[in-house]
C-alpha cells in the first residue's frame, strides 16, 4: 500500500457566523480504503465533503489530499479525484453522452469516447447515453452522475448519499459496482450515507459525526462490538438519542 | 500537457458544452436572432420616414441602423455572458464544475467566447436583413466596423461579468440585473444623440463609458466621413479598465462563494 495517505485532515473546522457546522475534524484515510461518514442531517457530512474538495474553504485547519495542500495544490488534486452529490445536478438539456463528454474534457480524460462507453456499459446507461438528462428517472440520473464521477478513473472518490434514490436492486448492484471498481483501481472512497447496510457493507472504517464534531470512528464490526450492539443502525441511534456508552 | 494546453482545454469543454444547449433547441438559437431582426426593421422603417423628414437624417441615412446594430452587439455581449452563466445555476451544476480542475477564469474565458459565437449569429442575421431590405451594409465601414464592434463586445463582457459576479453573491433574485443593467447605461452612452445633450454630470459619467466613444466615432465617419481612431483608442483603454474591473468582481464573488458555501446551494 502506498505510503502517502489518501486524505489528512487536521482541526477541519467551519463557522457561519455564531453557527459551527464542522468542529475540530481530524480524519486518515489510507489509500485503498472505504471510509463511511455517518451522522444525522445537520451533523456536518457534506460540509466536510465540500471542504475536501475545496469548494467550500475552511474557517480553520489544514487538508491534505494524495500527499498535497488542498489549499495550495487544489487543481492539481483535484484532477485526481472526483464526486457525486444528489445536492448538485448536471445540465438538464444535455443528453448523457454531451455531459459525460464535457466532463472528459474538464478532466483531461484521454479517449474519452472509449471511457464513456465503458462507464455505460458498466452502469448500465448505454440505452440513456443520447437521452437529455433532465429526462432521466432519479434512478437513471444517480447512475448518469456516478459515472461523472468515475469519468476521470478517481484515485478519490468522494460519494453524498450514493444509492438514496435508486430501488434496492440497482442499489445492490451499483454497490457492488462501487466495490468492484474501489478494489481493481485502488482508489480510496469516502462515503456519506444513512444507509448503515451501505456503510457496513462498504466500508473498512467509520468516522461518526453528530453536530459536526467526530463522536466516534472505528471499523464497522469495531464499533458495533463496543456498543455491545447487533447492526451499525443501533449504533447510529444510540448516537443520535444521545444513548452513551456505560 | 503545459498549463496553458490544459487551461485551453478546459475552456474548449466549456464551449463545446454551450454550443451542445444551442444545438439541442432551436428556439434558443431563434430567439438569438429574432429580437435584433425585430428591431433592425422598426428602426429600418422609421429610418426611411423620418430620412425624408429630417435635414439631420438625411445627411447620414444609416446612422440609426449602424447605431441598432452596434447597441446589439454591446446588449448580446453582455447577455452572452451573463445569461449563459445563469445555465449552471439553473441546472445546480456550479458545484460539479469547480470540483472539476476548471478555474474561475477559465469559465469566464469560455463565456466569453461563447458570448462572441452568440453576437455574431444574433447581429450577423439582423445585418443581413438590413442589408436586404433597407441597402445598409454595415461591413462597409471596413475595419472601424471591427473596432467599433470589439469595443462594444467587450464594454458587454465587462457587464456581464459585474453581473454574474452579482448573481453569484445575491443569488439568482438579482438576475434581472442582466438586463436592467444595460438599459440604465443605454441613455449615457449617446447611441441615437450626442453626448453634448446630456445634463454635465451625465456627460461626465457617459466620458467614462467606451460606448460613448464608439458612438462619437460612428457619428464622425458616417457625417464626416472622419477615421477617428483616436476616439476608438480611447474606448479601448477604458475597456481595458472595464474588463479588470468586471473580471476581479467575479473572481472576489467567486472565492466569497467558496468561503459561504454558496457553489453548492446556489440554483433555482
Amino acid at each position: 500500500m502506498d505510503a502517502i495517505p489518501a486524505v489528512h485532515v487536521r482541526g477541519l473546522a467551519k463557522h457561519y457566523g455564531s453557527v459551527t457546522a464542522v468542529a475540530k475534524v481530524d480524519l486518515d484515510l489510507a489509500q485503498g480504503r472505504v471510509m463511511g461518514l455517518l451522522g444525522g442531517n445537520g451533523a456536518g457530512k457534506t460540509t466536510t465533503l465540500a471542504m475536501l474538495l475545496g469548494l467550500l474553504l475552511p474557517s480553520e485547519g489544514h487538508i491534505e489530499v494524495l500527499g498535497a495542500d488542498m489549499l495550495r495544490h487544489r487543481y492539481r488534486i483535484l484532477s485526481r479525484i472526483n464526486f457525486s452529490s444528489p445536492y448538485v445536478d448536471l445540465p438538464h438539456r444535455l443528453t448523457v453522452y454531451q455531459n459525460l463528454r464535457v466532463y472528459a474534457g474538464l478532466y483531461g480524460v484521454r479517449r474519452a469516447f472509449a471511457r464513456i462507453r465503458e462507464l455505460a456499459r458498466d452502469l448500465d446507461l448505454e440505452d440513456l447515453l443520447d437521452r437529455p438528462y433532465g429526462r432521466l428517472s432519479a434512478g437513471q440520473r444517480t447512475r448518469a452522475s456516478l459515472a461523472k464521477a468515475l469519468i476521470n478513473s478517481p484515485q478519490l472518490l468522494l460519494l453524498d448519499e450514493p444509492t438514496a434514490s435508486l430501488d434496492p436492486d440497482t442499489a445492490d448492484r451499483l454497490r457492488g459496482y462501487l466495490k468492484a471498481y474501489q478494489r481493481t483501481s485502488g482508489a480510496a472512497v469516502i462515503l456519506a450515507s444513512h444507509n448503515m447496510v451501505e456503510v457496513e457493507r462498504l466500508c473498512d472504517d467509520v468516522v461518526m459525526l453528530q453536530a459536526g464534531r467526530v463522536y466516534d470512528s472505528g471499523t464497522p464490526a469495531g464499533l458495533i462490538g463496543k456498543y455491545g450492539r447487533i447492526t451499525l443502525e443501533e449504533v447510529f441511534l444510540d448516537m443520535a438519542r444521545g444513548r452513551t456508552l456505560s | 500537457m503545459s498549463a496553458l494546453g490544459g487551461s485551453m482545454r478546459r475552456m474548449a469543454a466549456m464551449v463545446e458544452r454551450y454550443l451542445y444547449l444551442l444545438k439541442g433547441s432551436w428556439p434558443r438559437l431563434v430567439e438569438l436572432a429574432y429580437w435584433p431582426t425585430m428591431q433592425i426593421i422598426l428602426w429600418g422603417f422609421l429610418s426611411e420616414y423620418l430620412v425624408g423628414h429630417s435635414s439631420y437624417l438625411a445627411r447620414a441615412s444609416g446612422i440609426l441602423l449602424a447605431a441598432v446594430l452596434l447597441w446589439d452587439v454591446m446588449f448580446r455581449g453582455q447577455l452572452g455572458v451573463s445569461v449563459v452563466f445563469f445555465e449552471e445555476l439553473y441546472s445546480r451544476n456550479l458545484g460539479h464544475l469547480f470540483a472539476s480542475p476548471l478555474r474561475a477564469y477559465e469559465l469566464a474565458g469560455a463565456l466569453a467566447i461563447i458570448s462572441f459565437l452568440r453576437t455574431v449569429i444574433g447581429v450577423g442575421v439582423a445585418a443581413y436583413f438590413a442589408s436586404l431590405f433597407y441597402h445598409f451594409a454595415i461591413w462597409r465601414m471596413g475595419w472601424v466596423f471591427v473596432g467599433f464592434f470589439f469595443n462594444l463586445l467587450a464594454m458587454g463582457w465587462a457587464i456581464g461579468l459585474l453581473v454574474a459576479g452579482l448573481v453569484l453573491r445575491y443569488g439568482l433574485g438579482a438576475e434581472n440585473l442582466a438586463w436592467a443593467a444595460v438599459f440604465a447605461i443605454a441613455p449615457v452612452s449617446g447611441i441615437y444623440y450626442p453626448i453634448t445633450i446630456l445634463p454635465h454630470w451625465l456627460q461626465v459619467v457617459a466620458h467614462w463609458l467606451p460606448a460613448a466613444y464608439v458612438f462619437m466615432g460612428l457619428r464622425a465617419l458616417l457625417f464626416r466621413h472622419v477615421v477617428a481612431s483616436g476616439l476608438l483608442w480611447h474606448a479601448a483603454w477604458l475597456n481595458l479598465l472595464g474588463l479588470s474591473v468586471g473580471t476581479g468582481v467575479f473572481l472576489y464573488t467567486f472565492r466569497d462563494a467558496r468561503w459561504h458555501g454558496r457553489l453548492l446551494n446556489l440554483g433555482e
